[in-house]
């Protein structure tokens, strides 16, 4: 496995370089400035405290990483490294870097910049969400307590060699270098913004933010210097703020906007999609995600696995399908269909409205029983909870639907015995970084299963914990497929206790104008949202 | 004078005060963890724990709100949990554009509705009378929302004689500010046709009529000055109105005010950020009834002689 890590970065330079075969009628150009607009604010650009999907892409963009994905897939290849070795017992990572690679102040990157970057994303004072990615280097309980600000789990005996030692084997340890946090800065740059690094960003990567107007705009310009030869393909995107969905797609037809990046409002999406130039405007892409009704196995009746399969049978996937204009597919297991584990072969609970009634009475609740069911309260959400509502009714559940602002819901969620029943949608889960690990922990396993956390089934199953462990041990690259095995497996066996309804798996809509090249993989990028570095203009 | 203004001062600072402690002590009852917001879903219990003891969200309640008031005395408005940066600094950098719009908006507001009004009070009971009156029934009752598209896509899109969106150009202002003013303006419409047609009646106008002076001299030199007073206190409100933001319309047309980083602020809990909007607005709104109570003495003075 590790070996073809490192023949896929060849691979993956090489598909960059050429034309991808896929989109070569297309003909890329290479150059071309363009205009990309959003609703919000850009929050920060910090790598160590970025973390929502809009300033997710820019950050992987602005900055570099040892460790990356091939656009358009979940293919995990070396990128500021130039290649690594594992030892036998997975406790120890060496990565030589790439040469030759500077920040864009000039500066050539060293190996101690890779240390200084992961320490500083562990620093309780950065306020970074992401310090928990790194659990797993020696050192770290030191640093996030308070004790040091040094990680002695990373070592730089060279200018160009960068060695973890891990306290106990992580197989997702790989993953965890390619997410934003673990992007690497340089820190003359981070001392001289004096706490505002994420309005004024340096790094390594294929832009460079040349201007921000706060509330207004930010202008980035291509890093000519960027250590991947005709990456990326745009010389300049600026990224328009304050943009109302419905407006950015009227300039966008009118030519003035190149991509709307909140994508298309439900209300106007078919008319889009049959208008003549429809073809042309509408990308989209699978994400990791999935969609799913929490059953809150603290609350009664939910207590009972009888009501919560009932519960699964009774709900009318297909229909919610439809409701989000035939953009996602029906769900039957916590993972997304493109998340290594997905068990293709897997079938779930088949909508049965007969069944799901026969298992409620023989639960003891033939004449059903009242219930809340939370959602966010921005449009499509409400809509589908109205239809789970709907579907509860026909087996004889009353849910009465509380839509709320994102955070009240997270809230109530994290309240133990608070939310009977949350729908996702809006904020479900969209991993991190492609390993079916991301989707356990913090959503199903017990650690997340605590006042605040995520877990708002409050599943706790420790069998499943003490399995889930099992298989993170397993770096061992020749056990990557039986590792991948355990999981799906977990996650089909989760489904008998049915703590969730997994509801779909959605996938994105971006909006883009017509001269905007490339495959809908790069406009939703299953890592990154918009890859910036892959997009192009077409000739 | 001067001790009206003292006055003014010492109130506007209890005031400012009071807001300043209602709305923090509001949003920390709120059922959302900012710290939660700001670590996401993947973050560890330590590290939100971390997070909320760096943004002194561990502190008592009361500490809390002393640490922020110190600040506030130093001019320091706290840094934005978010966005990392000073919301004194996000607050100032969209204050021009919402100083634009409602200067602009006010502007067309008061021109309009004083038109309309004075029309509409001379044409009393006739047919400008009762399109006036329900030109302003729509205007006041329109969604912002529906307003705003309909202007856009008649004079962005169809027409293009004005840009779609954004903040640089007089060009740029000019259909926010319609938006707001033709819907603005039917409550200055209503409020200056009632109180033309009381002056209207009163003995003075009859005797001016009387005097032989032509009706334009009657209207404009005689009755509307004693007509305007109720419109000057309406600025007053209005000034405090499009301080605190008008989400909706600078959200269609991708004006950088004040509303929309409020909006943005409220989905994220960013408490600093809410905090400093509310401030600034309950300033405005303290200061525009200040104006207010200023000019109406030097438009009327019978209010100079109390």
């Amino acid at each position: 496995m590790f070996k073809r890590w490192l023949r896929n970065s060849t691979v993956a330079t090489a598909l960059v370089l050429a034309p991808l075969p896929a989109f070569a009628q297309d003909a890329p150009k290479q150059g071309g400035d363009i205009v990309i607009t959003y609703k919000d604010d850009i929050a920060t650009l910090d790598p160590a405290i970025g973390y929502d999907w809009v300033n997710w892409s820019m950050i992987k963009s602005l900055f570099s990483r040892l460790m990356d994905y091939t656009p358009g897939t979940t293919e995990l290849v070396p990128s500021l490294a130039e290649g690594f070795e594992v030892a036998p017992d997975g406790l120890t990572y060496t990565f030589k870097l790439r040469k030759g690679a500077k920040f864009t102040n000039g500066r050539e990157i060293v190996a101690s910049d890779v240390k200084y970057s992961i320490e500083r994303a562990v620093d309780p004072k950065t306020q970074g969400p992401g310090a928990g990615f790194f659990g797993a280097i020696k050192g770290f309980d030191d640093v996030t307590g308070g004790k040091t600000t040094t990680l002695e789990g990373i070592e730089a005996p060279d200018a160009s060699t960068v060695v973890f030692h891990l306290s106990r084997p992580d197989a997702t340890f790989l993953h965890v270098l390619a997410v934003n946090f673990a992007s690497v800065v340089p820190k003359e740059a981070v001392e001289a913004a004096a706490g505002d690094f994420g309005k004024k960003p340096v790094g390594s990567g294929t832009f460079i933010l040349k201007d921000w107007t706060v509330g207004q705009s930010l202008t980035f310009e291509r890093n000519p210097d960027y250590f991947i030869k005709d990456m990326p393909r745009i010389d300049k995107f600026t990224v328009e703020v304050g943009q109302e969905p419905l407006v950015a797609l009227l300039r966008l037809q009118k030519g003035e906007v190149d991509i709307a990046g909140d994508g298309i409002p439900p209300a106007k999406f078919l008319e889009i999609k049959n208008s003549p130039e429809g073809a042309d405007i509408i990308v989209d892409g699978q994400q990791l995600h999935t969609g799913y009704v929490t059953l809150n196995t603290k609350v009664k009746p939910f207590d009972d696995v009888k009501v919560r399969q009932a519960v699964n049978m009774a709900i009318n996937k297909e229909r919610i399908t439809r409701i989000l204009n035939g953009r996602a597919t029906p769900a039957n297991q916590p993972l997304p269909p493109l998340m290594p584990g997905y068990d293709k072969g897997f079938t779930g609970y088949a909508f049965d409205v007969e069944k799901a009634k026969a298992l409620l009475a023989e639960a003891g609740h033939p004449d059903g029983f009242e219930t809340i069911l939370y959602s966010t309260n921005t449009d499509p959400q409400p809509r589908i909870a109205q239809a789970i509502q709907q579907d509860l009714a026909a087996v004889g559940i009353k849910a009465e639907v509380r839509a709320l602002a994102q955070a009240n819901v997270i809230a109530a969620g994290g309240t133990e015995g608070e939310a009977p029943m949350i729908w996702s949608g809006g904020m479900a889960w969209i991993a991190d970084f492609p390993d079916p690990s991301n989707f356990y922990g913090p959503i199903l396993g017990c650690s997340g299963a605590v006042q605040g956390g995520w877990n708002w089934s409050w599943y706790c199953n420790e069998d499943l914990d003490a399995r889930a462990i099992a298989a993170d041990s397993m770096s061992d690259p020749a056990k990557a497929g039986e590792r991948q095995a355990a999981w799906g497996k977990i996650f089909t066996d989760i489904m008998a206790d049915a703590p969730w309804v997994p509801v779909t798996n959605e996938r994105r809509v971006v909006a883009k104008s017509p001269r905007m090249g490339g495959a809908g993989e790069i406009y939703v990028d299953p890592t990154r949202v918009i890859n910036y570095d892959a997009i192009y203009v077409k000739q | 004078m001067a001790f009206l203004l003292l006055r003014r001062l010492v109130q506007t600072a209890l005031i400012l005060l009071g807001v300043a402690a209602i709305t923090f002590l509001l949003l920390y009852a709120l059922p959302a963890d900012p710290a939660r917001m700001i670590a996401g879903r993947s973050a560890t219990a330590q590290t939100v724990a971390n997070i909320r003891r760096e943004l002194g969200l561990d502190q008592p309640l009361l500490v809390q709100f002393w640490t922020y008031l110190q600040g506030l005395f130093q001019g320091d408005l706290g840094r934005s949990y978010a966005q990392k940066t000073d919301v004194g600094a996000l607050i100032a950098a969209r204050l021009p554009a919402t100083l634009i719009l409602m200067a602009a908006g006010i502007a067309v507001e008061v021109v309009l509705g004083v038109f309309l009004g004075v029309l509409a009070a001379v044409r009393r009971g006739g047919f400008v009378d009762r399109f006036v009156m329900m030109a302003s029934f729509v205007g006041v009752s329109a969604p912002q929302f529906v307003a705003a598209l309909l202007l856009l896509y008649v004079f962005a899109v169809t027409l293009a004689w004005f840009p779609m969106s954004g903040f640089g150009t007089p060009a740029h202002v000019v259909l926010p500010a319609l938006t707001l003013g033709v819907l603005g303006a039917g409550w200055y419409a209503r409020m200056v046709r009632s109180a033309m047609i009381d002056v209207l009646n009163q003995d003075y106008v009859r005797t001016a009529r009387a005097k032989g002076l032509s009706s334009a001299r009657i209207i404009f030199r005689h009755a509307l000055p004693n007509a305007l007073l109720p419109i000057i206190a309406m600025i007053g409100i209005d000034i405090g109105q499009f301080m605190s933001g008008v989400v909706v319309v600078e959200a269609v047309y991708g004006w950088p005010g004040i509303g929309q980083l409020a909006w943005q602020a409220i989905q994220q809990v960013d408490i600093p950020i809410i905090m400093g909007v509310t401030l600034v607005s309950a300033l405005a709104i303290v200061l525009g009834n200040l104006l207010a109570d200023i000019l109406a003495p030097l438009v009327d003075p019978r209010i100079r002689a109390r």
